[in-house]
């Protein structure tokens, strides 16, 4: 076994982890390697062919693997050491991680390492989907990559499961290579992404069939067709050729839960605290690992704050043995993030806690610790969308007990 | 248009089907020193009733004492322990208890044990509760007694067949797949009419699995057993899960199945199932969201942990039960033909021992050859999680699916192998590509790329 060495090893090579390597060094920080398992670096918008991307970030309206390329340039440029084909296999206590590549393994150690291995959607087996197994039911990720980096045509007809942004993706991507999309089949009683979008499938000629439920695929080799029950129980058929599983994403925390780092059932993430650190202070999370979903450009956003919290650290250590938890206690709230709020002074921490709804609702959203209202405000909101709320009123040196975050429906 | 086969030549054994039943068979029958050949009508091997189940090498502890189930699964058990090695095939010691959850299993267990000893699997032994709970400290307290069977194993229920038939291949077997018998007749020599044009043998051995009975129909006109297929479907959890339980947790069985089985599979994951669900079709495994609900609130409730993690795949097989309640393997020597029929929830076991049964019932006077005294043993597919893998060793040319760490050089091996796989299921069960927590959404992108003009139907057409 190898051994290797160097200051920041960034696991991930998309958005987060090379916007994150990018910041590093553009403020002074030397050996800043990132580790990515793709042949190319630019994670996830290497094979988002569409707009938008990197309005906020570079004031430019880039297509995703536009934007992709710009990301690894400018991460090139700053001198960051981009390692493609590199496997990250296990993490170890303290900073240290196991590697593969095609010439072998190596060990490689950090003075602190930054997991950025973002999100991918859920499958099929994961929501209980019936029916037969063919070939042909894929994830929008899967079929961006088949269409925009592999030039291939999976299917002409396909149904679209989900009305999640990234399913009108999926249909931007279906009129890309002339695939046209049947319909889309939502669970609920209206699309999931936000309304001003919810013309866009019409227009596109795809009927969105709401209520959908218990849908069963058909067909032996290849899709046959699509069925699923309306609001009423009747059963529906659709003929197709193909099924996309859309959104429900998770994030890629696989390295996660093989390692000694504490995870977060709401999230699905690491558990990390106000600066970003997982429950291994040499371990550090940023980008869609941390939840599912935002956007790219809030990743990007999310690296970059990171990356002042890692020199930070690094010139005079965050510290902080003592935490508290910070859990969403009610099961309206599906997490909150971060999950601990250490005690420390140090400076960059961060200034709002993310948090989304299980549900659609209204209502007060409050923390509470040890019985005491920290502070508590009026939402509306839906579960694809972020709720921010100020985290000073929870950093009082004096608290002992968990903050909970607390709902009340009206 | 590739040439016709050649139908001159008489072959001294045909099988019909090549799940893991025809694969024992055309390896037993190769190594015996027979001209062998084995026609299968599906694209790939394995895709009937062999191509999903629980993958536990059985002891047959609880197989009905006498039944010649029993006996070809002690036998079938005995020679996988002994070839394993040679053929590279991996195995998990990981035991069995078998639970009791109520007074009424309670009171069985001794039965059951009893039963066991008398099937020669003399380890079985009881455990107390506490005995239980220390050797297997995530289960439900609510256990309320069991005993074990050390010697139940976890095996890979695909590489095993494909290394039967391989080593069959290596040693002069033939196989012809996409190669369904329609019809036949026997005059001293059986002429057998298939979807590829006219095969001649001297013996026909039918090993149809799902489709035994029509296979007996179609050559003898009668069939003495009817198939009933019957559904087990289950649900497969990520992999940190299976650190939840070491050994294969069975119930106290039923009179139709051995009931829902906690198991760790030998790539790594813990699997819920299967159920015992009785249908006409020879060919719909679907998959029920109910049903695989159930199994997930049944796997927690015995399991509590499991509510921690999430389902990495669900899937169903069917199994090729029949009226009987033994296998239905005979014999019509006048006409050279043998049924290897209704081998039904213990073939991936047994199968081994029924290729050495039938053997035996099989006399091997005009065989063309002698039995091999130094049979050749191919390079077999290297998937288990509990072993090294292909990624572990240097210049793998990269990693393709990266839930199963599958690498190109594997993939290259597995489609210029001695017996390329022809469909995606096929080159799954070889490799495990598409088969982790991602079910795709990394590989198969690259994987289209990296199979094109290999696989029908293709991952994806090219665009022009
Ligand atoms: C299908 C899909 C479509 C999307 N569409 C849009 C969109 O249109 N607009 C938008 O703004 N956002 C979109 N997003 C959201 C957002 O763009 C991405 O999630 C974004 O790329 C997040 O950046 P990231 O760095 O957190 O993760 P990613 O970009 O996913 O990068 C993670 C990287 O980590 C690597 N990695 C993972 N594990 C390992 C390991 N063990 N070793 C080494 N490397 C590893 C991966 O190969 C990958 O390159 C989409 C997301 C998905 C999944
Ligand atoms: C849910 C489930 C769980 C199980 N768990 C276990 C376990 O843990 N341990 C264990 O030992 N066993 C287990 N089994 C049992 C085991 O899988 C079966 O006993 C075994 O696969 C039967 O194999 P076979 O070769 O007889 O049949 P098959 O696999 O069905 O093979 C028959 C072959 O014949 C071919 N064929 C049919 N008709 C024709 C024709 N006309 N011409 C040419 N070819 C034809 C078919 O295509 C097929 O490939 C389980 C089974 C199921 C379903």
């Amino acid at each position: 076994m190898n051994s290797l060495s160097c200051n920041i090893a960034i696991v991930g090579g998309g958005t987060a982890g090379l916007a994150l390597a990018t910041e590093l060094k553009r403020l002074g920080v030397e050996g800043v390697t990132v580790l990515e398992r793709a042949p190319e670096a630019g994670g996830v918008p290497r094979h988002c062919g569409h707009y938008p991307f990197g309005l906020r970030e570079f004031k430019r309206l880039f297509k995703g693997p536009d934007y992709a390329r710009k990301l690894v340039k400018n991460a090139r440029v700053a001198g960051v050491d981009i390692r493609t084909d590199t496997t990250v296999t296990r993490l170890h206590p303290n900073a240290r991680l196991s590697l593969n590549t095609p010439e072998g393994d190596y060990e490689l150690q950090a003075q602190r390492v930054v997991l950025c291995t973002g999100v991918r959607e859920s499958s099929r087996a994961q929501r209980f989907i019936g029916g037969q197994r063919p070939m042909g039911v894929l994830a929008t990720g899967a079929l961006q990559s088949m269409v925009f980096l592999n030039q291939k045509r999976p299917f002409r007809r396909p149904v679209i499961l989900g009305t999640e942004l990234v399913s009108f993706s999926a249909i931007m991507t279906c009129r890309h290579m002339g695939m046209r999309p049947q319909a889309m089949l939502e669970a609920n009683s209206r699309v999931t992404v936000r309304q001003i979008m919810r013309p866009f499938p019409a227009l596109k000629g795809v009927p969105i069939r709401f209520n959908a439920q218990n849908i069963r695929i058909i067909g032996d080799k290849t899709v046959k067709a699509v069925e699923y029950g309306d609001a009423t129980g009747q059963r529906h058929r659709i003929e197709a050729d193909g099924v996309i599983i859309s959104g429900q994403f998770r994030p890629e925390s696989a390295l996660l839960h093989a390692s000694h780092l504490a995870v977060d059932a709401g999230t699905g993430g690491p558990s990390i605290d106000q600066y970003g650190r997982a429950s291994d202070p040499s371990y550090f999370c940023t980008g869609n690992l941390l939840r599912p979903v935002e956007t790219s450009s809030w990743c990007w956003h999310e690296a970059v704050e990171t990356a002042g919290r890692i020199v930070q650290d690094l010139a005079a250590p965050i510290g902080g043995a003592e935490s508290i938890a910070l859990c969403a206690a009610d099961p309206a709230i599906k997490f909150a993030l971060p999950q601990r709020l250490v005690k420390s002074e140090a400076p960059g921490a961060m200034k709002q806690m993310q948090l989304r709804l299980a549900q659609p609702a209204s209502g007060y959203l409050s923390a509470i610790s040890g019985g005491q209202t920290l502070w508590g405000d009026f939402i509306e909101s839906r579960p694809e969308r972020r709720i921010l709320a100020p985290l000073s009123p929870l950093l009082k040196p004096t608290l002992t007990a968990p903050v909970e975050m607390r709902f009340l429906g009206r | 248009m590739p040439a016709l086969p050649d139908s001159s030549e008489i072959f001294d054994v045909v099988i019909i089907g090549a799940g893991v039943v025809g694969c024992a068979m055309a390896r037993r029958f190769a190594l015996d020193g027979a001209r062998v050949l084995v026609l299968e009508k599906a694209a790939e091997v394995l895709d009937g009733a062999s191509k999903a189940n629980s993958a536990i090498l059985h002891t047959g502890f609880d197989a009905p004492p006498g039944s010649v189930e029993q006996k070809c699964i002690a036998d079938g058990y005995r020679e996988y322990l002994e070839i394993r090695e040679s053929l590279g095939l991996p195995l998990l010691k990981t035991g069995a208890m078998v639970l009791a959850w109520d007074e009424a299993q309670l009171a069985q267990l001794l039965v059951l044990v009893a039963k066991a000893h008398k099937n020669g699997v003399a380890d079985v032994a009881m455990l107390t509760r506490a005995e239980i709970l220390v050797q297997e400290p995530h289960l439900s307290e609510s256990v309320k007694g069991g005993f074990v069977v050390p010697g139940e194993y976890l095996i890979d229920p695909w590489a095993s067949a494909h290394a039967y038939i391989l080593q069959a291949m290596a040693n002069g077997a033939e196989l012809r797949r996409n190669c369904e018998v329609l019809s036949g007749r026997f005059d001293g020599v059986w002429r057998l009419n298939t979807s590829q044009g006219a095969v001649r043998a001297k013996q026909v051995i039918n090993c149809a699995g799902l489709y035994g009975d029509v296979i007996d129909q179609r050559l003898l006109g009668s069939s003495d057993f009817k198939i009933k297929p019957r559904k087990g479907q289950f649900v497969v959890f990520d992999k940190p899960a299976s650190k939840l339980a070491r050994a294969v947790i069975l119930p106290v069985p039923t009179k139709t199945t051995k009931g829902v089985v906690i198991f760790r599979t030998i790539f790594g994951n813990i699997a819920v199932g299967p159920t015992a669900e009785e249908q006409e079709s020879r060919t719909d495994a679907s998959t029920e969201a109910e049903t695989l609900k159930e199994l997930r609130r049944k796997g927690i409730e015995m399991l509590p942990g499991l509510a921690d993690y999430e389902v990495t795949t669900t899937y169903a097989g069917l199994r090729p039960a029949t009226e009987h309640h033994d296998y239905q393997i005979s014999q019509r020597a006048a006409q050279n033909y043998i049924t290897v029929g209704g081998i039904r929830s213990t073939g991936l076991s047994a199968a081994l021992g029924v290729a050495r049964h039938v053997a035996g019932l099989n006399a091997r006077a005009g065989f063309s050859g002698k039995p091999l005294k130094k049979p050749v043993c191919p390079a077999p597919d290297r998937l288990s999680n509990y072993h090294p893998r292909d990624w572990e060793s240097a210049g793998h040319g990269g990693i393709i699916c990266h839930c199963e760490l599958v690498t190109k050089r594997e993939i290259l091996a597995a489609l210029n192998g001695p017996m390329p796989p022809t469909t995606l299921q096929g080159l799954k069960r070889r490799t495990r590509v598409c088969m982790g927590r991602c079910q795709g959404f990394y590989c198969t992108g690259p994987l289209a790329t990296l199979t094109q003009g290999r696989l029908d139907p293709a991952i994806g057409e090219p665009d022009e």
